[in-house]
């Protein structure tokens, strides 16, 4: 499981005032936190406090790269935005994320083809966020062919379902589980399923709880990849047993620890 | 039209362990493990070193070893400072397995004074690197152990054997001397990540690790090592660290007590021989083992498996 730690986000209030300051120390510790607790890899998110995107996305980007060479992603609904990040990047980058609306896509294949970045997909469209799960493989279908005729390999995308609050769309929940596995089967070799975690619990009282109860659903229905809190020790303990339930990881006593050792 | 071999592409390595020190000219000096794929599958990864024989040798005179094993040495068993060189200068090992049996309480209880001693007139008389291990019983392996592994201080032995319920006292010595380990588990890979994880949170690092996964001869058990060594290393070339050692086999031990082996000295040769070379396909690094001709048999079959 390529876990992707989200907690360099300018939606955050040390993060975001750490990049007003151009304070390095800030986002460099909370980078290597994140790693110690098991990220693979860091969502690195300028967030609406930035003023100007264009230069402070590549300004993280730097700073993070002098403490790890751990893969970073690169999260923006602007493009330009990725696109600055991914000139200054020498680390493994994805991208995060094309939607699945064709202007969108003949951009960002185009540039995660250019700078050898990863991609991620997001299955929503100018029209917004699909009611159900056959929309979500119509336009998670949109993604894959537009990659494939591209040129992109498509064991580099990973393709979002989109996750809804419980608490907004509690009966989509079950379709977006189903549907985790169902675009595994959409190309051979598969591409990679993710999600953005937290979603699931946005608004709800115990959050911590409703991520790492959902998270072990969709290990199971196949997920790959998942943006969440690593910090979160109980969220990381409970994905770690997951997986070592799917007889991802052998067995002994200290399994947890062996995991981190890892 | 040719199908094109499918080659698998692994993400872990096993570490490489190294027995004996550079610095030191007059000794030699061994390598095993750092595999980046499964054994023999020299198209996947690197392969860098060949498995190793280890003859294994006694502190005392052997006891209770068959008459073929005892005749293929001669009067030299007797004392084993000759057996040792025998070992080393006639039949040419490159490692020996020092078992220090003559410390058990059943055996002449030998003190770790005259344990130690014994450890440091080995490596006086014969110039390769050495396995030591205690003769199995815990409590005296604890009291004689520390005098053997201070004795070869400096000469990165590999010391043996750690289990899940007695290895503190061992991995101490192994720390404080600047030896390798053998991490001992009862074909049981559980139990065998759960000790190299012991003791690895002692501070001695898994590249210092050699699993002895515990086999059984030919007939006794030798698929259920096979399956054991099989899926640990399976697990380690996926990028499991704390399952990436080297293992250790004592085949030798195993093969000769078999009754096969016992109503028939060729037999014996043979039982040896077969189950070395099936732990060789399993991934065995170092194979330790008692007949001259079995070790030179199963030596031959390596270098033929490595022509490639």
């Amino acid at each position: 499981m390529l876990i992707i730690g989200e907690l360099i986000n300018g939606m955050y209030a040390n993060i975001a005032a750490a990049i007003k300051e151009h304070d390095k120390k800030i986002v460099q510790a909370c980078a290597l936190e994140q790693i110690a607790c098991g990220a693979d890899a860091l969502d690195i998110c300028c967030g609406p406090a930035s003023r100007d995107p264009l230069k402070d996305m590549p300004w993280l980007v730097e700073i993070i790269q002098e403490v790890t060479d751990k893969p970073l992603c690169l999260d923006s609904s602007r493009p330009q935005v990725i696109q600055e990040g991914l000139k200054v990047a020498k680390n493994t980058t994805i991208i995060n994320s094309t939607t699945a609306d064709l202007e969108k896509l003949e951009i960002l294949i185009p540039l995660a083809l250019k700078y050898k970045s990863k991609l991620i997909g997001i299955t929503i469209n100018a029209q917004g966020i699909p009611a159900n799960s056959d929309q979500r493989l119509e336009l998670a279908a949109t993604i894959v062919t537009r990659a494939s005729e591209m040129g992109f390999s498509i064991s580099d995308l990973y393709l979002d379902p989109i996750v809804m609050p419980v608490n907004v769309a509690q009966a989509q929940i079950k379709d977006i589980l189903t549907v985790i596995a169902e675009f595994k089967m959409l190309a051979q070799p598969s591409p990679k399923t993710i999600v953005g975690l937290s979603n699931i619990s946005q608004g709800a009282k115990s959050r911590s709880l409703i991520n790492r109860t959902f998270l072990t659903m969709a290990v199971a229905s196949g997920l790959d990849s998942a943006i969440l809190d690593p910090k979160d020790n109980e969220l990381m303990d409970t994905l770690i047993t997951a997986e070592l339930i799917l007889n991802k990881h052998i067995y002994c006593d200290s399994y947890l620890d062996a995991y981190r050792k890892e | 039209m040719l199908t094109p071999l499918v080659l698998e592409k692994w993400s872990g390595v096993i570490s490489t362990v190294t027995l004996g020190v550079e610095k030191d000219k007059s000794r030699s000096m061994v390598e095993i493990g750092g595999q980046s794929t499964l054994p023999l599958l020299f198209k996947e990864g690197a392969i860098p070193h060949k498995p190793k024989i280890a003859f294994e040798i006694w502190d005392i005179p052997p006891v209770d070893f068959d008459a073929e094993l005892i005749s293929s040495y001669g009067q030299a068993m007797q004392d084993p400072l000759a057996w040792a060189d025998i070992c080393v200068n006639e039949y040419k090992a490159e490692l020996l397995c020092l078992r220090m049996q003559g410390t058990h309480p059943d055996f002449g209880n030998k003190g770790p004074q005259e344990a130690a001693k014994f450890v440091s007139n080995l490596l006086n008389k014969v110039k390769v690197p050495l396995i030591i291990i205690g003769s199995g019983d815990d409590a005296k392996d604890n009291l004689i152990m520390p005098a053997c592994s201070q004795a070869a201080q400096g000469q990165r032995c590999l010391i043996g054997c750690a289990t899940a319920d007695n290895y503190k006292t061992l991995v101490a010595s192994v720390l404080a001397d600047g030896h390798n380990i053998i991490a001992e588990s009862p074909i049981d890979i559980n139990i065998a990540k759960q000790l190299n994880i012991l003791i690895s949170d002692m501070g001695l690092s898994l590249e210092r690790i050699v699993i002895n996964p515990t086999i059984g001869a030919l007939g006794y058990g030798l698929e259920y090592a096979y399956s054991i060594m099989e899926r640990a290393r399976l697990a380690a070339l996926a990028g499991d660290k704390t399952l990436a050692s080297p293992f250790i086999c004592f085949v030798g031990q195993e093969a000769w007590r078999t009754k096969e082996a016992k109503v028939n000295p060729q037999q014996g040769i043979i039982w040896e021989t077969v189950t070395a070379s099936s732990l060789i396909q399993s991934g065995a690094d170092l194979l330790v083992m008692r007949h001259p001709q079995a070790i030179a048999s199963v030596g031959s079959y390596i270098e033929t498996l490595f022509k490639g």
